[in-house]
């Protein structure tokens, strides 16, 4: 089958297994750690900013050089469009590389495109909120939740931005024809990236947003 | 060796599976913000009973999502056994990493309050 064929155009390994696959899955091993790492100073500061904005409470925060009462920062619909958006580009990433092991350039093209809009979508949101919040007081030095709060999702944000970059790339690349099936791996491979940035964001959205 | 690669990597699901996913993904996602609205609004219906649940339901729906998204849409449940190994070794290593850190900075807290 075409999935099978990939792997065939490449030598034979010790384990039977793709050198390229293999690689990705250790990279995203890694990935975890460099996630759990954020998601802990996160954690460890939850609760123990002296000044607002804060999340969810109303506090006292200093804005345009005054102490003044300010708003809890969040807004939780917006983030949970992002969300479901991100949810979907997962699923749309994988009925494009069912379209590229099957050798349909239409289908394949088609959700891979609807995937980067999605990515796209995703980092237009992250601009927005950290406008906003900026604009409502909340700096990267502000209090402890505004520093640990830009690095994390900063750094997801980036992850994502990235995974934009490749996918957009193997979207030019099977318009031009280069994606068949015998090299549906290389897709396969942007998908794991993809599929990693996204369950990333699963840990992130609950932890960040929503607990208490 | 095609026949090698063909035990370890096994043919993925098809579409049907993806959407069904797909939308048990989105179901959850729902579930963890409805969750979180009636922990926060009093006048809510279960708000006694969510309030002081609202953590472990959305650890156990997260959970959940990340499993499902890791078993099918990153085909780990087909694929080679030692890339779910090179997966979850270090998510328990990251887990127990945020486990400690957290018992950690407790501990420090008890033993210098105002730190």
């Amino acid at each position: 089958m075409a999935h099978d064929t990939a792997h065939a155009l490449h030598p034979p390994t010790a384990t039977g297994l793709d050198t390229r696959k293999l690689a990705i899955w250790t990279f995203i091993g890694s990935e975890c750690l460099f996630f759990a790492t954020l998601i802990s100073n996160y954690l460890v500061y939850k609760g123990e900013s002296l000044v607002g904005p804060l999340p969810h409470e109303t506090s006292q925060c200093m804005l345009h050089g005054q102490m003044t009462t300010c708003e809890p920062i969040f807004e939780i619909p917006l983030v949970t469009f992002g969300t479901a958006v991100l949810l979907f580009s997962s699923f749309f990433v994988v009925l494009a590389l069912n379209g590229a092991q099957q050798g349909n350039r239409k289908k394949l093209i088609g959700w891979l495109s609807a995937t980067v809009v999605c990515g796209l979508f995703f980092i237009g949101m992250q601009v927005y909120e950290f406008y906003h919040f900026y604009h409502k007081g909340l700096g990267y030095t502000t209090n402890l939740f505004g520093s640990s709060f830009y690095t994390l999702t900063g750094f997801h944000g980036t992850h994502v931005t990235l995974g934009v970059i490749w996918l957009a790339t193997m979207l030019v690349l099977a318009i031009r024809g280069k994606v068949p099936p015998e090299k549906s791996l290389n897709l396969e491979i942007a998908a794991l990236y993809w599929h990693f940035v996204d369950v990333v964001w699963i840990v992130i959205f609950p932890v960040v947003y929503l607990m208490r | 060796m095609d026949a090698q690669v063909a035990t370890h990597e096994h043919a993925h699901p098809g579409p049907a599976l993806y959407l069904r996913v797909a939308v048990i993904l989105f179901v959850m996602t729902a579930l963890e913000v409805l969750a979180f609205e009636v922990s926060h609004r009093p006048s809510m219906p279960l708000h006694e009973l969510v309030q002081p649940l609202l953590n472990e339901i959305l650890i156990i729906l997260s959970a959940a999502k990340f499993a499902l998204v890791a078993m099918f849409y990153m085909h780990l449940k087909q694929d080679s056994k030692i890339f779910s190994g090179l997966f979850v070794f270090p998510l328990i290593i990251a887990a127990v990493l945020i486990v400690a850190l957290l018992l950690l900075f407790s501990y420090l807290r008890l033993l210098h309050p105002a730190a």
